[in-house]
């Protein structure tokens, strides 16, 4: 163990108890979070209104839903590519379903998810099954969704606006004041916690993060395991694609383009190693609504385009070189 | 083993995507209606020439075993940059050149740097780089516009002596210029060193840092080469995000189909380009073939897909199942 380590536990160990436990990088997370929130309260004192907070966190659910997925299959040391086309194609479908009739209507949701897990399963089988590298497979995949999603929107008329029941799920109410998307973010996020905190499943997903190897010699189905969480990071790319159908109120072509780079610097921004294995899931959520707000402030301010890609670039460097660098030693 | 099939196993990478490249080349020229005339070459070595370029920039970085999404980025700003200044007499337009040269390197080395004294990891660091290159594009072009100087650009995407495509030329000079040298040199040998064990070629005293940076400053020199052969195709400079991520996934897709490994270590430049021209192949057969403008993209799709798959075949071979998580 190096001295820088043992000096970061010592500095951790003086830390009071609830706190002793939680990543550094989720801490600072956090903390860049309510740096924000002070940046922007000196710019408009709507910031800290509950408004204001909330509609952020709906915003922000959206890409939360994704990054869920994105995180499972980072922890694996692997990355999903395919994420703008399958959303795109989620909502898509989810609509095209409801447009189909009553039955459609019933199924749209359930139809959009289920495209997603689909390809989600190819992506799976060729990381697992075939050892071919998850950034080819996942290219390949959303080279093809796209082929897919151009061909029935121009070969037929599409039906692209979003039934009631997808507007319901993103900006309905059940409990007066909270937007639903919400709710379903923090039920993604509920199960998320659950499915790596206490079931083999997620588990293994760390073993084989930390050592593929190894986890394979001590009789974990890795190959498996891999197909599973591509499956989930699908299912939940087409999800956010039908929550966002439903907010927008309609599917466009490649309204998932904005949705890849967030959702991977959401789950390395939150402290997942992007070689996998190591990683939590509060990290995660930090991370997004850390994302989410840095947009929005950016967006308030006015700035343009152009300015607002670099500053998110910077912004992304500057925390990764903060807390997000690989081991000095060789 | 005699020396030649040491050094046939050596480009097995390369000749594999070689031979990818005739096959497809072969039935695109045997079903073209006007078979291969001057122009069918003219016109189809203009199309790979630029990305053959990016898939280059990208061969470089992957056989150190890293990644470089920003390619496509690098490749959108310096076609911003060359043209506002690739214009005017030929001595403002030699100065132009090396301004749009020597930003591409520019980009390049922060990448390097980030990746190697920053620590962070490539594909992260060069998503990032990658929105601010992009950043910087939209701020000098936030329109499409521009212009460059006309006869540079029509003598370089022109004919060789009515029949030799300029442009091939042009990335053969390229070849010659900046692979080769690099490849036989001790950076470039360390950078295959770094890509196929950097532990062990750190500790055998190869120089890594140096290779490595070396490899992300060529990418950056080497994808403004593409962005400036843009910008003599097209006489404008556009700043299109689509365009951009489109060039840098189908980068990755050409080296994959050129036969560098992206476990870093193995593949070389040249493979890459056949890679590239192979890719843009798929395209133009399905215009030979008559197929709907609307399947393009899903055929194209598909044969990025099976392409890939005929990778999986070693694993047929395998032995002993740990083999798989090497």
């Amino acid at each position: 163990m190096t001295e820088a380590t043992e000096n970061k536990m010592s500095f951790r160990a003086r830390l009071p108890a609830p706190f002793r436990h939680v990543d550094p990088a989720v801490l600072i997370a956090f903390g860049c979070i309510l740096l924000l929130l002070l940046l922007g309260s000196l710019y408009s004192s709507n910031f800290l209104s509950p408004e204001y907070l909330l509609q952020q966190l709906k915003v922000a659910s959206f890409l939360g839903v994704i990054a869920a997925g994105m995180m499972l299959v980072i922890l694996l040391g692997q990355i999903d590519l395919s994420v703008p086309w399958v959303m795109t194609m989620g909502a898509m479908m989810a609509c095209a379903a409801a447009g189909s009739g009553s039955i459609g209507t019933i199924l749209a949701i359930p139809f959009g998810i289920f495209c997603g897990m689909v390809f989600g399963l190819l992506n799976g089988f060729g990381v697992a099954y075939m050892r071919i590298p998850s950034m080819i497979v996942t290219l390949a995949t959303n080279v093809v969704v796209q082929g897919l999603m151009v061909l029935y929107t121009g070969g037929f008329s599409p039906q692209d606006s979003a039934p009631k029941a997808m507007r319901w799920l993103a900006t309905g109410f059940i409990i007066p004041g909270v937007p639903n998307a919400i709710l379903v973010w923090a039920a993604v996020s509920a199960a998320m916690v659950f499915l790596l905190m206490r079931t083999t499943f997620g588990r293994a997903v760390y073993g084989i993060g930390n050592s593929e190897r190894a986890a394979y010699l001590s009789g974990i189905d890795t190959r498996r395991v891999i197909m599973i969480a591509f499956a989930v990071s699908g299912t939940l790319s087409a999800f956010g694609g039908v929550l966002l159908a439903g907010y927008a109120s309609k599917a466009a072509q490649a309204m998932g383009d904005a949705y890849l780079l967030p959702s991977i610097a959401a789950v390395v921004l939150g402290g997942t190693s992007i070689l996998g294995g190591r990683g939590s899931y509060l990290g995660t959520v930090a991370g997004v609504i850390l994302i989410t707000l840095l947009q929005s402030i950016l967006s308030v301010m006015q700035m343009p385009e152009a300015g607002r890609q670099i500053v998110y670039g910077f912004v992304i460097i500057a925390m990764l070189l903060l807390y997000g660098r690989a081991p000095a030693n060789q | 083993m005699s020396e030649w099939r040491y050094w046939l196993n050596e480009q097995r990478g390369t000749l594999m995507g070689l031979a990818i490249f005739l096959l497809m080349f072969g039935v695109y020229i045997a079903n073209h209606p006007a078979g291969l005339t001057v122009n069918v070459a003219q016109t189809a070595a203009n199309k790979g020439v630029l990305l053959a370029f990016i898939a280059m920039a990208q061969a470089m970085v992957v056989i150190t075993a890293g990644i470089d999404l920003s390619v496509g980025m690098i490749f959108v700003l310096t076609n911003c940059i060359a043209s506002w200044i690739v214009v005017g007499t030929p001595m403002q337009t030699a100065l132009g050149l090396a301004g749009v040269l020597l930003a591409g390197t520019i980009c390049g080395a922060i990448n390097g740097l980030l990746v190697i004294y920053g620590r962070l990891q490539p594909i992260v660091a060069t998503i990032a780089t990658g929105a601010i290159y992009f950043g910087l594009a939209l701020l000098l072009r936030p329109f499409p516009g521009g212009s460059v100087n006309e006869d540079l650009a029509d003598a370089l995407t022109g004919r060789l002596f009515g029949t030799i495509p300029s442009s091939l030329v042009g990335l053969l000079g390229i070849v010659l210029l900046v692979w080769l040298p690099f490849r036989s040199s001790e950076i470039g040998r360390a950078a295959y060193a770094a890509g196929s064990s950097e532990a062990a070629a750190f500790m055998s005293g190869v120089p890594i840092r140096r290779a490595k940076l070396a490899a992300y400053t060529l990418a950056g020199l080497l994808a403004g080469m593409g962005g400036l052969f843009l910008t003599f195709f097209t006489y404008t400079g556009e700043a299109a995000y689509a365009s951009g991520s489109g060039y840098t996934l189908w980068s990755i897709a050409a080296v994959v189909l050129g036969g560098v490994s992206l476990y870093g270590g193995r593949g070389s430049a040249v493979g890459a380009i056949f890679g590239a021209f192979a890719a843009r192949t798929t395209g133009d057969m399905l215009f030979v073939f008559d197929v709907d403008p609307l399947w393009q993209p899903l055929l194209q799709g598909i044969v990025l897909l099976i392409a890939i798959s005929i990778g999986a075949i070693g694993l047929l071979r395998v032995r002993n199942r740990l083999d798989w998580f090497q």
